[in-house]
């Protein structure tokens, strides 16, 4: 069975609920950005896969991969940025211990 | 089987394997190296289906960007050799239980989905799609390639304000 437009889709589900799996256990806000930034690679891979197997003429696909990836670069600086902010004010960056705004 | 479908496997198990250990892995810092590995694996997945424009840019942003400025940030903010406390169990369970019916969900769907898919060689030149990204016609991507710049702007802006110290600290 040569390898198709299914099997890379598998692959970036895959990679998706490993993501989502992170993103649930993880309470460290570092690693919960990491697996944001897993989740994000694997629609990256869809949009690329879907450009290629089904549109091979065109470059939509391609470009939405450009665009995610550059709204990806500007969220993960915004989000370190406020982590730091964070750790200065808390000396810590796991979410249980910042509950500021719970009454 | 192919060797090209030899090396797509061994990818996949590439990519897999360094994406799980970086979700699980106690460490921070070994967290974030399985991220780069992961990420280069994407990377070489676009190679693979020939998209080399988007394996660059995987490489230069992703590879050299951000897993750079996560490693920065675990620097700054903690102490990198100690291992972080381990989550407790019912979360564990109920996170795995989680992801894998989610993952079961779409296996499903794509059992029964049937793609139409061509054969022809999908080729990107970087002239064309130069071209197409800042043309103003009807296919063009002028007004979003111009609203992302304007969005990296005020990240950019935003990042510098949050980050700052508050004068009465300096």
């Amino acid at each position: 069975m040569t390898v198709g437009l299914t099997h890379i889709i598998v692959l970036s589900t895959a990679l998706f609920f490993i993501g989502m799996y992170g993103l649930f256990t993880r309470r460290n806000m570092i690693t919960m950005l990491m697996s944001i930034e897993l989740m994000l690679n694997s629609v990256n891979i869809n949009f690329v896969a879907f450009n290629k197997y089904l549109y091979p003429d065109k470059m939509d696909g391609i470009f939405f991969s450009i665009f995610i990836i550059a709204i990806a670069a500007a969220e993960a600086a915004v989000a370190i940025a406020i982590i730091i902010n964070l750790y200065r004010t808390h000396k810590s960056i796991d979410v249980d211990d910042v509950t500021d705004l719970k009454q | 089987m192919k060797a090209v479908d030899i090396i797509f496997y061994f990818i996949a198990i590439f990519v897999l394997t360094t994406g799980v250990l970086a979700v699980t892995t106690r460490k921070i810092f070994r967290s974030a190296i399985w991220l780069l590995f992961c990420l280069m694996g994407v990377a070489a997945l676009y190679f693979w289906m020939n998209a080399n424009f988007i394996a660059a840019i995987q490489i230069a942003v992703y590879v050299g960007g951000i897993v750079v400025l996560i490693i920065f940030s675990i620097f700054l903010t903690q102490q990198s050799g100690n291992q972080m406390p381990k989550p407790n169990s019912l979360r564990i369970i109920i996170a795995s239980i989680a992801s894998l019916i989610g993952f079961g969900l779409l296996l499903q769907l794509y059992n029964k989905q049937v793609f139409q898919t061509t054969n022809k060689n999908f080729d990107i030149d970087i002239a064309t799609l130069g071209k197409q990204l800042l043309s103003t016609d009807t296919n063009g991507y002028a007004l979003p390639f111009e609203v992302i710049s304007m969005l990296l702007l005020a990240a950019m802006v935003g990042c510098i304000v949050i980050a700052m110290k508050p004068k009465a600290q300096l």
